[in-house]
């Protein structure tokens, strides 16, 4: 085993390897950019090196300051988790050239699969399906019909030369193979001045379902599949293992194709090997096809370390530091099930748009294992990939499971930014999902339903209230009077509005108003009760105030200090601000000026006083010249008047 | 010593004293309620629709968060100019800020535009004597137009009529104690001087105006046309006068800079006396309303309301065996050290001499004075006047009025003649005085004051050798009767400030606490007594 590692990473998967590096006695080096000086994986690793900007192409992808950093620190071996130089066989043999190992596939094994076409036909030489087509040069009609009688209906018809959907067709049923055929030709010709066309297999209901694979180099054994078919955009969002509605056939073809297909090119370490599958019939071990191999530890590895009871990143340090497979296909066993949600930083009613913020507070469910590269108070930038986490739930069935995921995703609690946590809850909660019927189009079906804004209701404004106003723990005393009790103003901003909420509060019993609604609290022991019903939770950093109901809703508490009276009045003139000597004037009619922009300079008490413009703004009129003895009060420079906005 | 109470809490008569004392709560209630709505609905409206915070908000937001609020005058003027200035037109109450004692008064411009009735005016001096007499901070948040006109020979020309409003605050000020004023609206003629005499000063932008005369009355006497803005708004007098400190965007952002400018006060506490760690008493105070009888004729053991209100129901008796119908004692109220002197009876000699010694002992030791005061006042009779009971009731009233400990008194029950004066009535000058509902205070009772009359005009007639009849009697006494128990009830004691206000006496407890730990703000001075009549 190795005595030392460098982490070519960042974020939640830095962490994780250092988590496993750390049970095996091996020491750790991570790497960090600039915006990443006090994360969370640099505060992990026993040893860091700064090694450059915060872009990834001024530090993460730097192979060279990378492996300068391994050889200054000692480390013998490099892991390069996901993304980045993970899967860049230029850096592998740059690596493996300074006399250091790189913890994953040979150089060549990523070539292999790096050329999506290349790989297929490799992958059709080693027997592993492949998705079924025609793409001879021969465009006979009737060849190309009994071309797609042997790919089996439906099938699509597109152009070669073809793109964004032109010239492509999907036929249903064999009589109706000519007319598309003929339709599809012309419109690729009129588009691409070529009427050649393939054929392929259409799947109706595909899913993405993909094959945990580990190899020492010479053999190969499978960790069985994960389902990633709820996809957004080809983003993965949650996935699982195994995949619902499997069979013990399919299983068994689906792990020995993506073996044959890791031998097949000597791979070393983690992999996976993508397949599309046809879910419109139930799963089929004749209905799954090759896409792509990853060689890589993915994303989503944690599903499988959960139904495998295997620590992944153990086996990668284990078979890099030269031993073999440490477990034998057979000795290899699915226990229960279970899911990964990513949680990432991003406006979802807004287009998904990847979110920054400062994570005012973040906690995870107890007893959930959530993977993360963040720590509350730590800077969500804009770099890199938004992740805050990943969720993952185990149980012994995949009802247990998803319930356990419903409820870990329930107690997440993140403040200081928006995040998708509505969006899984949703997606955790709905139907289809939890009847098991998946594939990769659930998400954009549903996306309305799914991506819908959750509002606060006036207990969960009530909630942020009381905190705000510093009430949420109220003693004996608190809010004592004689008779009635006293209505606290308490001002709440939340997307721009204003929220007013009257706060009336006697020891532990609160009367609050929202609008036309009032909230009556009462505290116990356990917190606060909104009838009957235990309050949501209510955390204040500064001043946010996130209530963690539901996915948690975000409010300000303005500082009422933080308003200066006046300080803008009077914003249109410069006057002498006593009476003096004008010695220059800088500016003329119609200059565009910046506020505290140089616009004249006054003699006055034997001192120069520059005065500056008040505000942004257009010069309209200089009512003195260089010479001009001014009274103070005196207007000097007139700026045109703001329109209102 | 924990104190045994005897009383049943399941029996008729505890359900029907209880019963009675929610009855004469729920007309407290009543008036507060109707008091705390001030000039109506109509008024809030139009208050509220100018962006301004009403009278009750500003002093909420003004005070730290949920602080406790010990509002003086609660009730006043209840009653009074056919019920035109509820509150009297103002708030006045003790409240924290940033965790500091400080003394309020908000004017409710809703009630007459906030304009001084005699009774606003008596119930502003009652605060500021407060602040005074415990060093309390003032924070003035001004919304008023000044003395109400129609009132003004009630209001303007007396010692303690409105100018003496600016003597105390240049007293206070001289003392040492924060004077701060917030202008949140008009500050008219006299009204002008509590911003310009105040040490610190913030006005609301566009709301806030300080004048000496408006412009009605400029307009009047110079023929000068001018706005109230231009001639007295915040603008004006944080930029050109000088007369306000600060600029206030709006009443929130005018009630955080009256909180910075508490900040920098620059006090430091200091502790009198030994607190301890609080308790709640082993008896519920709830238990107070079934306990004390609904008849004030009703004797009742006074240690049954003891063993409510102080620390463990723990009451360290002092002279148990001498005097018994005064009772005297140590004891702590929340973790506050007090001596507790309360009536069990009527006065005699020996009860005086007791509650003197105990009144000296309590000021060597400056320990604070609570007394609870249920008395018809001392024994009459030859027997007693023959043994010098005036003597002996005069050596009381020597230590009460020279104490220089802080007293609270509590009317638990009747406080009528002397009694009153040796109880430390309101003219001993108690930090705070608080009555319960079921209290009545008159200078005897009413059965007595028109039995007295009756026996002057039957000497009469008799005299001239007329006769008159039991019913003629009758007749003759019931006005006076009726008239005593009107004035007599504690609303309308409290509509004239005879008191600090009617509380429920649930809360007495914590009415007691927090009296306390307002008058333990300044020092307990040595005491010099005046010469006792041995």
């Amino acid at each position: 085993m190795f005595d030392r590692i460098l982490i070519a990473n960042r974020g939640e998967i830095a962490c994780r390897v250092i988590d496993t590096a750390r049970k095996l006695g091996v020491e750790t080096v991570a790497v960090f950019s600039d915006a990443d000086r006090g994360a969370r994986h640099v505060a992990m690793a026993d040893d860091a090196v700064h090694i450059g900007g915060p872009q990834p192409s001024e530090s993460y992808l730097r192979a060279d300051a990378i492996i300068d950093a391994a050889r200054a620190t000692g480390a013998q071996a490099i892991h390069p988790g996901y993304g980045f130089l993970s899967e860049n066989p230029e850096f592998v043999e740059a690596v493996e050239a300074a006399g250091l190992v790189f913890i994953g596939p040979s150089a060549k094994a990523i070539r292999a699969m790096g050329l999506k076409d290349a790989a297929k036909a490799l992958m059709d030489e080693a027997g592993v399906p492949v998705v079924p087509g025609y793409h001879g040069s021969d465009q006979g009609d009737d060849l190309l019909k009994g071309e797609a009688g042997k790919i089996g209906y439906p099938v699509l018809i597109k152009a070669v030369a073809g793109g964004g959907g032109k010239g492509m067709r999907l036929v249903e049923r064999e009589a109706d193979f000519a007319d598309a055929l003929a339709s599809a030709r012309s419109e690729a010709k009129t588009a691409f001045g070529n009427p050649d066309v393939l054929i392929e297999k259409f799947v109706t209901s595909p899913r993405h379902i993909e094959v945990q694979v580990f190899g020492d180099g010479k053999s190969a054994v499978h960790l069985f599949e994960r389902d990633c078919s709820l996809q957004r955009r080809h983003q993965k969002v949650i996935e699982e293992a195994p995949a619902p509605g499997m069979t013990p056939e399919m299983r068994e073809a689906m792990g020995a194709a993506a073996v044959r297909a890791a031998e097949a090119i000597g791979y070393a370490g983690a992999g996976t090997v993508e397949f599309i599958v046809d879910g419109s019939d139930g799963l089929r071990p004749d209905g799954f096809w090759f896409m792509e191999m990853n060689t890589r530890l993915q994303v989503e590895h944690p599903v499988t370390e959960e139904v495998t009871g295997i620590d992944l990143v153990e086996w990668q340090l284990r078979v890099a530091s030269g031993e073999g497979l440490p477990l034998a296909q057979d000795e290899i066993t699915l226990t229960g099930h279970a899911f990964e949600a990513r949680l990432y930083a991003e406006d979802v009613p807004a287009g998904f748009l990847p979110a920054t913020g400062r994570l005012a507070h973040l906690a995870f469910a107890d007893g959930c294992r959530a993977e993360t590269g963040v720590r509350s108070g730590d800077t969500i930038s804009p770099y890199y990939d938004p992740m805050i986490a990943k969720i993952v739930t185990h149980g012994p069935t995949r009802d247990i499971a998803l319930g356990k995921l419903v409820a870990a995703l329930g107690e997440t609690e993140v403040a200081g930014t928006v995040t998708n946590l509505a969006f899984l809850s949703a997606l955790a909660t709905h139907e289809g999902f939890a009847a098991g019927e998946v594939d990769t189009g659930l998400i954009d079906r549903d996306i309305d339903q799914l991506a819908r804004d959750p509002e606060p209701v006036a207990a969960d404004v009530a909630m942020a209230a009381l905190e705000a106003a510093g009430l949420s723990e109220p003693g004996e005393m608190t809010g004592f009077t004689l008779w009635a009790p006293l209505r606290r103003q308490v001002l709440l901003e939340r997307k721009g509005e204003v929220i007013e909420v009257g706060v009336e509060i006697e020891g532990a019993s609160a009367r609050v108003t929202v609008g036309d609604h009032e909230v009556r609290a009462h505290r116990d022991g356990s917190g606060w009760r909104i009838d009957g019903r235990r309050a949501p939770r209510v955390v204040r950093v500064g001043d946010l105030v996130t209530v963690f109901s539901g996915a948690g809703f975000g409010f300000t508490a303005p500082d009422p200090l933080a308003v200066l009276a006046g300080a803008a009045a009077g914003g249109d003139t410069v006057e002498a601000p006593m009476p003096g000597l004008v010695k220059a004037v800088f500016v003329a009619p119609g200059d565009r000026v910046e506020a505290g922009a140089k616009m004249a300079v006054l003699e006055a008490m034997k001192m120069e006083h520059t005065l500056v413009a008040p505000r942004d703004g257009v010069v309209a009129e200089c009512f003195v010249t260089e010479g001009a003895q001014v009274e103070a009060g005196a207007a000097l420079i007139a700026l045109e008047e703001e329109v209102a906005a | 010593m924990k104190l045994q109470s005897q009383v049943v809490t399941g029996s008729e008569e505890y359900r029907a004293n209880r019963a009675a004392h929610l009855d004469a709560l729920a007309e407290i209630q009543a008036a507060a309620e109707a008091a705390q709505a001030g000039g109506g609905e109509k008024a809030r409206e139009r208050h509220v629709s100018r962006g301004k915070m009403l009278p009750r908000e500003r002093v909420a937001n003004l005070l730290d968060p949920g602080s406790p609020f010990l509002e003086i005058g609660a009730t006043a003027a209840h009653g009074l100019y056919d019920g035109a200035a509820p509150a009297a037109g103002m708030i006045a109450g003790i409240g924290q800020v940033n965790g500091r004692d400080v003394m309020v008064l908000a004017n409710d411009a809703t009630v007459k535009g906030g304009t001084y009735y005699p009774m606003s005016v008596k119930k502003h001096l009652r605060a500021q004597e407060i602040a005074q007499e415990c060093r309390l901070p003032c924070i003035y948040l001004v919304d008023s137009g000044g003395a109400n006109l129609p009132n003004q020979d009630e209001v303007f020309p007396d010692r303690d009529h409105f100018g003496r409003i600016f003597y105390n605050q240049a007293q206070m000020s001289a003392l040492g104690i924060p004077q701060v004023a917030v202008v949140m609206g008009s500050c008219t003629a006299g009204g002008a001087y509590v911003p310009a005499m105040s040490d610190v000063t913030i006005i609301v932008k566009d709301q806030g105006t300080i004048f000496l005369a408006g412009p009605p009355l400029v307009k009047a006497a110079t023929g000068e046309v001018v706005t109230a803005e231009d001639l007295g708004g915040g603008d004006v007098h944080t930029r050109l006068s000088g007369v306000a400190d600060y600029l206030a965007e709006d009443d929130a952002h005018a009630l955080a800079l009256a909180r910075r400018a508490v900040e920098s006060f620059n006090r430091v506490s200091s502790v009198s006396v030994d607190w301890q760690s609080p308790e709640d008493p082993a008896y519920d105070p709830d238990e107070i309303l079934g306990a004390v009888p609904a008849d004030l004729r009703t004797p009742y053991d006074i240690r049954e309301v003891i063993a409510r209100l102080v620390d463990g129901s723990r009451f360290d008796e002092f002279k148990a065996r001498f005097g018994e119908t005064l009772v005297t004692g140590f004891a702590h109220v929340k973790g506050c050290p007090v001596g507790i002197v309360a009536n069990n009876g009527v006065l005699f000699s020996e009860a005086a001499q007791k509650g003197a010694h105990f009144v000296e002992l309590c000021s060597q030791r400056r320990i604070p004075l609570v007394f609870l005061q249920n008395i018809t006042g001392f024994m009459v009779g030859r027997k007693y006047e023959n043994e010098g009971i005036a003597r002996h009731g005069a050596k009381m009233v020597t230590a009460v009025a020279t104490t220089s400990v802080p007293k609270v008194t509590l009317l638990v029950g009747g406080s009528f003649g002397a009694g009153n004066y040796g109880m430390a009535g309101r003219a001993y000058q108690p930090r705070f005085l608080w009555t319960w509902p079921n209290s009545r205070i008159s200078v005897m009772g009413g059965e007595q004051a028109a039995g007295v009359l009756a026996t002057v005009k039957r000497d009469a007639i008799e005299r001239g050798g007329g006769e008159w009849s039991a019913e003629e009697e009758a007749e003759f006494k019931r006005p006076t009767i009726e008239m005593f128990e009107r004035q007599s009830h504690p609303l309308y004691a409290s509509a004239r400030l005879w008191d600090d206000g009617v509380i429920d006496p649930r809360k007495s407890r914590d009415v007691l606490y927090l009296s306390l730990k307002a008058a333990l703000n300044a020092p307990i001075e040595e005491t010099r007594f005046g010469v006792f009549r041995m």
